[in-house]
């Protein structure tokens, strides 16, 4: 189906599944449950990782498949954000204009920016890369504020002309009238809350997209191609291939991505800011590659899905959550758990985050992917040996 | 004039001469064979003629053509191929994949996105490398994983990527060094088959003087960068100068 073989479609289908039964399967602990602080299905939370699960599918494109390491990518991230933001100013909050604009922006400066990279590969080709976001950055924060209104941050102010707002057209970001920050269900069921947002829902169908795409690219001859040029760049030129060309033409697909995800950004929010094109945001999506799987088709969505759970449910929990947690022992016990426990937490879920992704690279190269196969095999090896009539076929 | 004409050339490294005056003419349709010692500039003549060096002075004229100052990639797409000393191949992708990309490069003849096409669509070719696999003895290993064959089989994998280009001038250089007896029969009846089927030049550098002698129809001995003799097998089996230059030291 849809130009995918069997398996792929079968895998395709799990996917569009999981994406869209997320807010229910991130909301596993009723309500005012001991580990409710754990359920991450509120809205905010799902539309970033759907919004930086493409970021994560795209770069994973470059990166992935060629192994160049960009370290830039938050660049056409900031652009996606700042293109959606002047659409709101001056046409209307619809973000039917920008998000095609956002795509179009980050498609070009990755041109631009990828032609020059490229010329080098390896660590230069990251430091180019890096330079040329902090470059932007520099630019969005102070020299283009009459683009990037600087310090404050791109957003809409009411003397800003909007010459398409209608009358009656809502006055936040919406799709043909509907609100992304709406909810259009919130069922309580026996004690679980679940919510339905427009705005995640809206996020899912783009990454289901978004991860379509990047699966055709995967089976099709370009990719093979582009596994070619990180395999061995010597053998496709003395083939007949320059390999810049596909490498470019990589850099700017991963850089539309970039331009999508920082879109949807400001489409759930109508800001953008300078920030978000540092260059901790192009190390973060580095990160999520890597933790999930670099160069697995899933890997990026669940390594983007991890960290931001860490960021947003790992930071939550303070001193007071876990005196509650372990209010059960002698209190010196008790005092002494929790001392050791909050380095972890808190604040200090970066150095959770750190020391997770240390054991991921020593001990799982092929990041959670590896993981999964790992369990996946280790099950399927039992049940083999349960059922010894069972036909086992090697893994391919 | 051969389909390759080699005039002059010259190239240093530093102090070292490695090609010195070299003149070298490889007629249509014949397996021209060079030979020499270790370090006589025999893998950096070929690097020469691919465009991976540039040399100091001379010319190379491939059908009428200057290959000097094209990449790589342009001379291949004019009708040479190259098998390395050490195996080139892409190890991370599996042997059919690497059959395949010859395939795609000649068909498309320089960069193309295919992003939305799928590789088991592309029926032709994939017959075209099936077909060529077969003919290499490799279509059993199609789904091997390249990086973890055995060096002689990465020789006939890389032997086969270039082949299944129906190359113009097909460059080998050592393709039997590291190869089981068997497996150097092996790769001279696949050379002759190829030959015997259409219509190639080759040029091999080649240590085995068996493979020289069952394939070569003119040889070139080369010295410390400078063509010794050039002539037919019978001949420079026993030339003096060679037998003093190689032939006697490789022996003994
Ligand atoms: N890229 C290079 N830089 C410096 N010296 C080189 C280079 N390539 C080859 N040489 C030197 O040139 C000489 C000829 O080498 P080569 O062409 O590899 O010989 P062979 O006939 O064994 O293939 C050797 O002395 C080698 O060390
Ligand atoms: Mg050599």
């Amino acid at each position: 189906m849809l130009g995918l073989d069997k398996r792929d479609t079968k895998f395709l289908w799990i996917v569009i599944f999981l994406t869209l039964a997320t807010p229910v399967l991130l909301q596993p602990f009723p309500e005012g449950s001991a580990l409710a602080q754990f359920n991450a299905g509120y809205p905010d939370l799902m539309q970033r990782f759907a919004i930086f699960g493409i970021f994560a599918i795209g770069f994973n494109i470059l990166f992935g498949l060629t192994g160049y390491l960009s370290f830039g990518h938050a660049a056409f991230l900031g652009i996606g954000s700042y293109s959606v933001v002047w659409m709101y100013k001056l046409l209307d909050y619809n973000v039917i204009w920008g998000l095609p604009l956002a795509v179009i922006m980050s498609g070009i400066f990755a041109l631009g920016i990828g032609y020059i990279s490229l010329r080098r590969s390896g660590i230069y080709f990251s430091i180019l890369t890096l330079a040329f976001a902090q470059m932007s950055f520099a630019l969005a924060y102070s020299v283009l504020t009459p683009l990037t209104n600087g310090e404050t941050g791109l957003q809409v102010y009411t003397s800003d002309k909007q010459i398409l707002m209608g009358a009656t057209e809502p006055n936040s970001p919406h799709f043909f009238g509907i609100v992304m920050r709406d909810n259009f269900w919130q069922p309580n069921i026996g004690g679980w809350q679940f919510t339905f947002n427009n705005g995640y829902y809206f996020c899912a169908i783009i990454a289901i997209i978004a991860f379509y795409i990047s699966m055709r690219i995967f089976r099709s001859p370009f990719g093979m191609m582009l596994r070619a040029v990180k395999s061995n760049q010597q053998r496709m030129s003395y083939t007949g291939l320059s390999p810049r060309p596909y490498t470019l033409a990589a850099f700017v697909i991963s850089g539309m991505y970039a331009g999508l995800a920082g879109g949807l950004l400001a489409s759930m929010d109508p800001l953008a800011g300078a920030e978000r094109m540092q260059w901790t945001a192009s190390g973060e999506v580095v990160l999520m590659t890597i933790l999930g799987g670099a160069g697995t088709l899933l890997g990026p969505v669940l390594g983007a899905g991890f960290i931001k759970y860490f960021e947003n449910i790992f930071s939550k929990i303070n001193d007071n959550v876990l005196h509650g947690w372990f209010s059960f022992l002698p209190d010196g016990l008790e005092d002494f758990v929790v001392a050791v426990i909050h380095p972890f937490v808190g604040k200090g879920w970066h150095l959770t985050l750190g020391l997770l992704f240390m054991a991921v690279v020593i001990f799982l190269p092929g990041g959670l992917v590896e993981l999964g196969q790992r369990i996946g095999r280790l099950f399927s090896r039992k049940a083999a040996e349960d059922e010894t009539t069972a036909d086992v076929k090697p893994a391919e | 004039m051969g389909i390759l004409e080699v005039k002059g050339v010259n190239k240093r490294f530093g102090g070292l001469q490695a090609l010195g005056n070299v003149n070298l003419s490889i007629q249509e349709n014949t397996v021209h064979a060079i030979i020499g010692p270790n370090g006589a500039g025999k893998s950096t003549l070929l690097n020469v003629l691919v465009g991976k060096l540039i040399p100091d002075t001379g010319s190379v004229m491939f059908d009428g053509q200057s290959v000097l100052g094209r990449k790589p990639h342009e001379i291949n797409q004019m009708g040479i191929s190259r098998v390395f000393q050490t195996p080139e191949i892409f190890g991370d992708l599996n042997v059919m994949e690497n059959v395949l990309i010859p395939c795609f490069a000649k068909r498309d003849g320089s960069f193309r996105m295919h992003a939305f096409e799928s590789v088991p669509n592309e029926k032709d070719l994939i017959e075209k490398a099936e077909q060529m696999l077969i003919d290499v003895k490799m279509i059993d290993k199609r789904k091997m994983h390249a990086a973890s064959m055995s060096r002689g089989d990465k020789r006939r994998l890389e032997m086969a990527m270039c082949l299944v280009q129906e190359p113009r001038l097909l460059l080998l250089d050592e393709p039997t060094a590291g190869m089981a007896r068997a497996d150097t029969n092996n790769t001279i009846d696949l050379l002759k088959e190829i030959k015997a089927k259409r219509d190639i030049t080759m040029a091999i550098i080649e240590h085995d003087m068996h493979v020289v002698f069952s394939l070569a129809e003119r040889i070139t001995v080369l010295a410390q960068g400078t063509p010794l003799v050039e002539d037919s097998p019978e001949n420079i089996k026993g030339h003096p100068k060679v037998q003093e230059a190689y032939l006697g030291q490789a022996h003994g």
